[in-house]
């Protein structure tokens, strides 16, 4: 595997972070590559950790002063808009888990350092459903496409309902009732997962995924479901979340065992993998090996080291080759191919490119 | 060494291969175009600003070029771009220089929060540093010039940038926008005012930029401390009228004018209250320029 060599991942995965920004040129670099990557705020964030923010040039510090303005702000909002969901949803006693973001944000887990999100991603039990969507709706948040084939789409194949937005503040809010669609190969049990959850302190009937869990359903968010706009972003969070809960007791074999449990493996073995790999998480080498039980074959590994190299770097000129473009979309193409059967994803494709041609010939 | 120091080839040259690096107040901007509208606008209006040495940080890295191939030729037309990203729509190219000045307003107002960042003008005579904020209708921008054209210093035409560590104002003096029937007004007003090229049927109506004063670029270094903030407003048909506006009145009026008040939370309001306890704050209607300039002298 031919490990990325950006600016930026120097930076996240070096032990010494003074040694990879010793020069203006090379912070400059860094600022680029993280601005692009949705980074900056999360350089800002370790710089200061390390106590590195006053060896930096007058300029640099600046930009990270400003990055770090924008994650607190960030913060702000989603603590309050977090406390807004809470208000209409625990008054009915519904269990509210937060995931991504806004989950490490608000649980203040490490993954949460620097991270800028715009929408707030909450899982509710399936059963509850409905009844979340209208108290929502009463309270304030409207779903913002009504396209009767989105709106089935959403209903019948997505793990999510349609994106709904607060009409008052204009923020974003998708409800879960599962991590992944249950159209999808993948199908791990949501009862299990919820058997784990764990409190958030200060927050009544507020939850967060369990340590093992957060890092499964980063994993396969990123690596079987995302769009990978974010790649670098989120597979830093899957970096700093296994450095975090590296110290737990037993903590790799209970992930492990927690992926076999809810039939992750494969997403596992890519986390794994590539953190190491491109952030030089300290994965001990047994853990990779067993890991790969999780693994597709050897040409397919090829493959997807391909395509995952080049789609994980910043999203930055300066880090693409000739390939960067074609991987990122064939994972695309995969991304779709993952989440539904062949004859199911046609007929979605056929149906959403008949939609774009009549949208476009209705407006020449 | 200044932009006018080269000579129009070599900036046309340096703005089409590796990009033209400028020093605009606080910030290093790096160009690149290949179109004759941005080389023309800079020549007119940048060429008291320095260049940037080899070895400087770039801030912001800019490049305003066509769509695509087709977009050269047919209905020609202009993308902004900050380093790669795209923020806006392409324009039609005979803009591509006004969009090279909103789309560094752009750039500063989302990556600068070391600033407290006012939509204001400011600008500064014996020493008194006067803040005009542009709420709509206001004239600030044909006030600012008016009284630039007049001797007044020009610390900048569109955004007051207030440090968040000293509470000093940052210059950054840029050419002045104005719109519609200001240009005229400045046109008839001051023989020194120079204006760039205009452009008619922009999103803001027809527009044109006034070069900044040489000396006020040559003391871009300095900042200011704010003694007075006025809230113009142009009234036709009426007297000046200078009315005292207490100082509670007067921050939220500057929240409200603000581009980061809410990214800076806490802070935003430390800054803006440490400002306006040195300020004597006004709200000002005037019609015409002469009575104006009178009024605001005798505050300083």
């Amino acid at each position: 595997m031919k490990p990325s060599e950006s600016m930026l991942v120097t930076f996240l995965s070096s032990p010494n972070r003074a040694e990879a920004v010793t020069d203006s040129f090379k912070c400059e670099l860094l600022l680029r590559q993280a601005r692009s990557a949705n980074l900056l705020s999360r350089v800002s964030k370790l710089c200061e950790e390390d106590e590195l923010l006053l060896r930096l040039p007058e300029r640099m510090q600046n930009h990270l002063q400003s990055a770090k303005c924008v994650a607190n702000a960030n913060h702000r909002s989603v603590r309050w808009e977090v406390k807004q969901i809470l208000s209409v949803l625990a008054a009915k006693e519904i269990p509210v888990c937060l995931l991504k973001g806004a989950a490490y944000v608000v649980d203040e887990v490490d993954a949460g350092k620097g991270r800028v999100f715009s929408d707030v991603d909450i899982l509710v039990p399936k059963e509850s459903l409905e009844e979340v969507e209208i108290l929502l709706v009463h309270n304030g948040w409207m779903c913002t496409n009504f396209d009767p084939y989105d709106q089935k789409y959403y209903r019948t194949w997505m793990h999510e309902l349609p994106p709904l937005k607060n009409m008052k503040r204009g923020t974003a809010l998708d409800v879960h009732h599962t991590i992944i669609p249950p159209t999808a190969c993948l199908k791990p049990d949501i009862e299990k997962i919820w058997e784990k959850v764990d409190k958030v302190e200060g927050f009544e009937g507020l939850y967060i995924l369990g340590s093992h869990d957060l890092i499964l359903h980063s994993a396969v968010h990123l690596f079987h479901d995302g769009e990978l706009e974010n790649g670098l972003r989120d597979l830093s969070d899957l970096d700093l979340l296994m450095r975090e809960f590296l110290v737990e007791e037993g903590f790799w074999e209970n992930l492990l065992a927690r992926a076999v449990e809810l039939n992750l493996q494969r997403p596992l073995f890519y986390a794994l993998r590539y953190t190491n790999g491109i952030l030089k998480t300290p994965v001990p080498d047994d853990i990779l090996n067993s890991s790969k039980m999780g693994s597709p074959g050897t040409v397919m590994v090829a493959l997807m080291d391909a395509l995952f190299l080049r789609a994980l770097a910043p999203d930055h000129p300066s880090c693409d080759d000739r390939w960067t473009g074609l991987a990122r979309w064939m994972l695309f193409i995969r991304s779709h191919w993952l989440r539904m059967p062949p004859l199911q994803l046609a007929q979605h494709l056929a149906r959403k490119g008949y939609k774009r041609w009549t949208v476009r010939k209705n407006m020449t | 060494m200044k932009v006018s120091s080269l000579p129009i080839t070599e900036l046309k040259g340096r703005l089409s291969a590796e990009g033209l690096g400028l020093c605009i107040g606080p910030f290093n901007i790096k160009l690149t175009s290949s179109l004759a509208v941005v080389a023309d606008g800079l020549e007119q209006l940048y060429g008291d600003f320095d260049l940037t040495k080899e070895s400087d940080f770039t801030d912001f890295r800019i490049s305003l070029a066509a769509p695509s191939l087709l977009r050269r030729w047919f209905r020609p037309q202009v993308n902004f771009s900050f380093d790669g990203f795209i923020p806006f729509k392409p324009l039609p190219q005979e803009q591509a220089f006004a969009m090279f000045e909103w789309g560094l307003n752009w750039c500063v107002a989302n990556n600068a929060h070391q600033y407290l960042i006012i939509h204001a003008a400011v600008i500064e005579r014996n020493g008194v540093t006067c803040i005009l904020p542009g709420t709509p209708g206001s004239g600030k921008s044909t006030l600012c010039a008016g009284m630039v054209c007049k001797g007044w210093r020009l610390l900048s035409d569109e955004m007051t940038l207030i440090s968040t560590s000293t509470g000093e104002i940052f210059p950054i003096p840029r050419p002045v926008s104005l719109k519609n029937q200001s240009i005229e007004i400045i046109q008839n007003y001051s023989s020194h005012a120079f204006m760039g090229e205009t452009v008619m049927d922009t999103a803001k109506g027809t527009v044109s930029h006034m070069r900044p004063p040489n000396s006020s670029v040559d003391s871009s270094g300095q900042p200011g401390k704010a003694g007075l903030i006025i809230f113009p407003k142009y009234k036709e048909g009426e007297d000046a009228n200078l009315t005292p506006l207490n100082r509670a009145n007067a921050l939220l009026k500057m929240a409200e004018n603000s581009f980061n008040y809410s990214v800076l939370g806490l802070q935003g309001f430390e800054v803006l209250s440490a400002l306006i306890s040195n300020c004597d704050c006004y709200d000002f209607s005037y019609q015409s320029l002469d009575e104006a300039k009178e009024v605001l002298e005798s505050l300083i």
